[in-house]
Formats: structure tokens, sequence, C-alpha cells
């Protein structure tokens, strides 16, 4: 038998992965796409619990999670582009101006 | 048969299993993989398997919505930027770990232990639940992108409202970073008119 326990351990993997590849990465496009694996968790925790309290709240707030991710992803990129302008480079470890 | 009968009885446990490994050799792949088109189209097969992973939980809308967006909308937006900044020619080489990444894995093992623990120590061990609540409207059984529609449309309308502003602010901003003759043009000003 499958329960949300399941749901939540594979969510939890998923969200760690996430992190440890916004740490790791160093390529601005590739940190991104470790964000969404983040944000691809907490839905997955949104919907197993949804059928689990039997309440339709968690899929809208779902919804919800991914409108703000499309979001996230149209800044995100256009942050890359203006990176790309300034810097010519995409590598993270070269935008430091402010001592980062 | 006995095989066969295995199989039948334990139908979702076994597509779970499947699935979620899956999905985490996607997210391997995602955090892994040097070439960035690589890592996209491994973030790729994790939205789908994720998608699959909705409807074994009964939100068959979210899971049309999950490829809609994320594998249509999404991937499109980072693959199209993967090709505009052109990575090849852009160092190759510096595009992945770096001294920091033993501490960072570290990091995030000791977070997803302690998290694991918290679970493990609560009550979240129950039932499957009840699938029928899910495509349920005022008592009568409707389809799951009804029940979604009509909860979002009645109950969460003004959050609803609050979540498309803030679409439209992302792309004005979008379009404001994107702008060519922005300030963001670096100390000479305007390096290219």
């Amino acid at each position: 038998m499958i329960t949300a326990t399941h749901y939540v351990l594979l969510s939890l993997v998923l969200f760690c992965l996430g992190v440890i590849g916004v740490m790791v990465r160093r390529n601005f496009i590739t940190v991104l796409m470790s964000l969404e694996l983040i944000f691809n968790a907490v839905n997955l925790n949104l919907v197993a619990f949804s059928l689990r309290l039997g309440d339709l709240a968690g899929q809208v707030l779902a919804i919800f999670v991914i409108t703000i991710a499309a979001a996230e992803a149209a800044i995100g990129l256009g942050l890359i582009i203006a990176l790309v302008r300034l810097k010519d480079t995409v590598t993270l470890d070269q935008a430091r101006e402010m001592g980062g | 048969m006995q095989v066969l009968d295995f199989l039948v009885a334990n139908f979702t446990a076994i597509v779970f299993y499947l699935v979620a490994a899956l999905t985490v050799t996607g997210a391997l792949g995602v955090i892994t993989l040097r070439n960035p088109v690589h890592a996209a189209l491994a973030l790729l097969w994790t939205f789908l398997m994720v998608a699959v992973l909705f409807i074994l939980r009964h939100a068959e809308f979210l899971a049309a919505v999950q490829v809609l967006v994320y594998a249509g909308g999404i991937m499109v937006l980072f693959l199209f930027v993967i090709m505009l900044v052109n990575l090849r020619r852009l160092q190759p080489e510096q595009i992945f770990l770096s001294a920091q990444a033993p501490v960072a894995v570290a990091a995030g093992v000791v977070l997803g232990a302690l998290m694991a623990i918290a679970l493990l120590v609560g009550v979240l061990a129950g039932a499957g639940g009840d699938p029928a609540a899910l495509k349920t409207l005022d008592g009568e059984l409707v389809g799951n992108t009804e029940a979604v529609g009509w909860e979002l449309y009645r109950t969460y309308l003004v959050p609803f409202e609050l979540v498309s502003v803030v679409l439209l602010v992302a792309m004005i901003a979008a379009i404001v970073y994107g702008r060519r003759d922005a300030a963001l043009e670096g100390r000479g000003g305007r390096k290219e008119q």
C-alpha cells in the first residue's frame, strides 16, 4: 500500500537533490533548473496530502505554485540574458562585484 | 500465474516505485550532467515522471498542467536561453563543480536526514485517503478538472487574481531585463548603440 508517507519521502529526496544542485552548480542556468526541482518536490507534497486529507485545496495551491514557478523562470532567465550581456558569462563565480 | 497475480495485486505500488526511481534518476541527472542541454533534458524527464506521480495521486488536471506548463513552456524557455547564450563559446570547462561541492553535498545530506527524522517521528503513517473527495462537487460526482476549476474560481478567486498580477509583473520585469538599452550595460554606459 502506497501512503502519503511514501510520497513525502520521495519529495524529500527531490528537495534535497534540488538544494544540493543549487549549491553545487556554478552555472546560472542549471541553478535555475535545480530550483525547478525544489518546486516539483513541493508540488508532490501538496498533491500527496491533497489525497490523504481528501481536500482539493492542496491541488489548487499546487496550481499557484506552478504559476509562481513560471514567473520565477521568466525573471531568472531574463537575469541570465542581462548577465550575459553585462559580463559575457553565465558562471556565477564571475559575478562578484559585491564581494560574494 | 502466481507472478501475474502478484503484479495485478500490487500494480500501484510497482508503478510508484518504478516511477519514483526514474524521477530520482532524472533529478540526479539535472545536478550532475555537465552539458546544460543534457541537464535540461533530464529535467524534462523529471517533470514528466512527476506528472505520472500526480496521476497516481488522483490529480489528473494537475498532471495535464504539469505537462503543458513545465514540459511545454518552461522547458522551451530554458532551451531557448541555452541556445541564446551559446555555452559552447562561453568557457565550457568552468561550468561545473567548484571547491565547495563536498560541503554542499554534505549540507544537503544532513538537511535530508534531519527532515527524514522529523518525518518518521511524526504521525504521517495512515491509510491512502479517499480519491472520491477529489472529484466531488457539492456532493455530486464530477471530474477532477471540474472540481478543481470550481474550487479555484469560487473559494480561491482573490488569490487567483493576485497570482495573475504577479505574472504580469514578472512579464514586465523580464521585458525590462531583456532590453538592450537598459542601465545594465555596465560601467561605460552604453557599449553598443
